[in-house]
């Protein structure tokens, strides 16, 4: 009897296992499908799938709403390009790529391409190439709607400042922006709101198109304000595997897009709602340092 | 290849992960050890609070504990902990959400070695005259202590990989630095193979040393 308990519960560990690792080869072979598309949009056939990473929880960038859909101007930049190459809006596979996992998923081919408020640095250009810049932001802080006392950069200093973890703004702050000023660091923006909210914090501070886009979301609206500081360039940049063909005819349909007026089309229906000056069209290939 | 580790301090991460670890390990201990004693007390007040309490706790995962413990307890209640600075509150409501955590585990841990005593002991203890507290504190606790430093050892590793969720509320251990490094330098796989490395020149020896301890210290029946 103890001798069956002991098959059984060996049968039900294995039958365990290999259904783990089926999904395992299942998500391996969804990675190997998508890479051979990239294979075949060089190619430029219609109809075929394209794979692109985006943000998942940046309102105003790219953001999964609960019905299933994107929003977001990184999401309309990608679709317009995605169409330029050759493949209809229904053709695209929406990936999320978290800041640390986009040069691994290029570099593996798991998508075609990034577009994820992903900025152009030095660093970055040694593991992928770049297209673009498609768009100029600068680091800024978003501010309470009555807060009068933030009017210049140097206000900021013995201000209670918040920002995402290892972030690039939140390394900035330590190091020029406001060195005097204290810093708290929480896993997502959202937390930060809270606390500007509860006015345990007195500015969020990050690039002013992802201000831009969480300013104008529902709940928020009239509440916050964005500084209109340009504490930094960050150029977002549409990223391609190194030495890949696409970043060529990528950088086409983002000329035609500017060209055409989809591009100020596009500003204006995402970060709208915000008061955000934005910067005009970056020409392609001139990084803002 | 690693000539990027000299721009970041990373001795000085890996130390407030230590900090962060022994804070927490020394509350956790005393907390859990006042749990265990709740559960096997012949109150039953005492008893229901120290079994609700482990069953609550262990199944919260301890992201949602430590994040509540700076968005509820601070950013809502205005709970600073004598704090002054957002540094040094981080700091302290991170070991706070790590006790909290924690002690549930060394609880239950402390519960199987109080277990693992014979009922003669205590049953002698009483005849001896003993009240309960020093029958526990003189007779079974000494003895459950010297049976459990193996599964403590478990649970004092567990915690010292758990200090990374603090990242979360922003405080400045090996986990924040290895995002910010990420961020910076685009080498995931070589960043996430430094920390592993980090981790385990802590915990190893930790492992190594409280295995030698268990075996030493363990009551031979």
């Amino acid at each position: 009897m103890k001798l069956r308990k002991v098959t059984v519960a060996a049968a039900a560990a294995l039958v365990l296992s290999v259904t783990a690792a089926g999904c395992g080869s299942s998500g391996g072979g969804g990675g190997g499908t998508s890479g051979s598309t990239s294979g075949s949009t060089s190619g430029g056939t219609s109809g075929k799938k394209i794979t692109v990473g985006i943000k998942f929880d940046q309102p105003g960038i790219g953001l999964k709403t609960p019905d299933g859909t994107y929003t977001g101007f990184d999401v309309d930049v990608a679709t317009y390009v995605a169409k330029q190459l050759g493949h209809q809006p229904g053709d695209i596979v929406w990936k999320e790529a978290k800041s640390a996992d986009r040069e691994a998923l290029l570099q593996r081919g798991d998508v075609d391409f990034v577009a994820a408020s992903y900025s152009i640095t030095p660093a970055r250009s040694e593991k992928v190439d770049f297209a673009g810049p498609y768009l100029l932001a600068h680091q800024d802080v978003l501010i309470r709607a009555d807060d009068d006392s933030i009017k210049k950069p140097e206000d900021l200093n013995n201000k209670k400042l918040c920002s995402v973890t290892g972030s690039t703004s939140a390394q900035n702050v330590k190091t020029r922006i406001a060195p005097n000023a204290q810093l708290q660091e929480y896993g997502g923006y959202s937390e930060c709101l809270t606390g500007l909210e509860n006015k345990v914090i007195d500015a969020l501070t990050t690039d002013d198109s992802i201000l831009a886009g969480y300013a104008a979301q529902a709940e928020f609206k009239g509440k916050f304000k964005l500084g209109g500081f340009k504490l930094s360039n960050e150029n977002y940049g549409i990223g391609v595997m190194k030495g890949s063909d696409l970043k060529a005819k990528i950088n086409t349909a983002l000329e035609k897009m500017v060209q055409d007026g989809s591009w100020d089309a596009f500003v204006k229906k995402n970060f709208g709602p915000a008061g955000y000056h934005n910067e005009p069209a970056p020409k392609i290939g001139v990084i803002v340092s | 290849m690693f000539d990027f580790l000299n721009r970041y301090d990373l001795l000085g991460a890996f130390w407030v992960t230590v900090q962060l670890t022994f804070y927490s390990a020394v509350g956790a201990l005393v907390w859990g050890t006042v749990l265990a004693a709740m559960r096997v007390s012949p109150v039953p007040l005492m008893r229901g609070f120290g079994t609700a309490y482990v069953n609550t706790i262990r199944n919260i995962p301890l992201t949602v504990i430590i994040v509540f413990t700076s968005l509820g307890l601070f950013q809502t209640l205005g709970v600073t902990l004598g704090a002054g600075s957002f540094k040094t509150i981080d700091f302290r409501l991170a070991v706070l959400g790590l006790i909290t955590y924690t002690s549930a585990f060394v609880c239950e841990a402390l519960r199987s070695g109080i277990n693992t005593v014979p009922i003669g002991q205590t049953e002698a203890a009483r005849a001896l005259g003993l009240t309960f507290p020093q029958t526990l504190r003189l007779i079974v606790l000494p003895q459950a202590f010297r049976s459990v430093v193996g599964p403590l050892a478990n649970v004092l590793i567990a915690l010292t990989k758990n200090t990374t969720v603090a990242a979360a509320i922003g405080v400045a251990e090996a986990a924040a630095l290895m995002r910010e490094m990420i961020e910076n330098e685009a080498q995931l796989l070589l960043i996430s193979a430094v920390f592993a490395f980090g981790f385990s020149c802590l915990t190893l020896p930790t492992g190594l040393v409280l295995g030698w301890l268990s075996k030493k210290v363990s009551v031979r029946r």
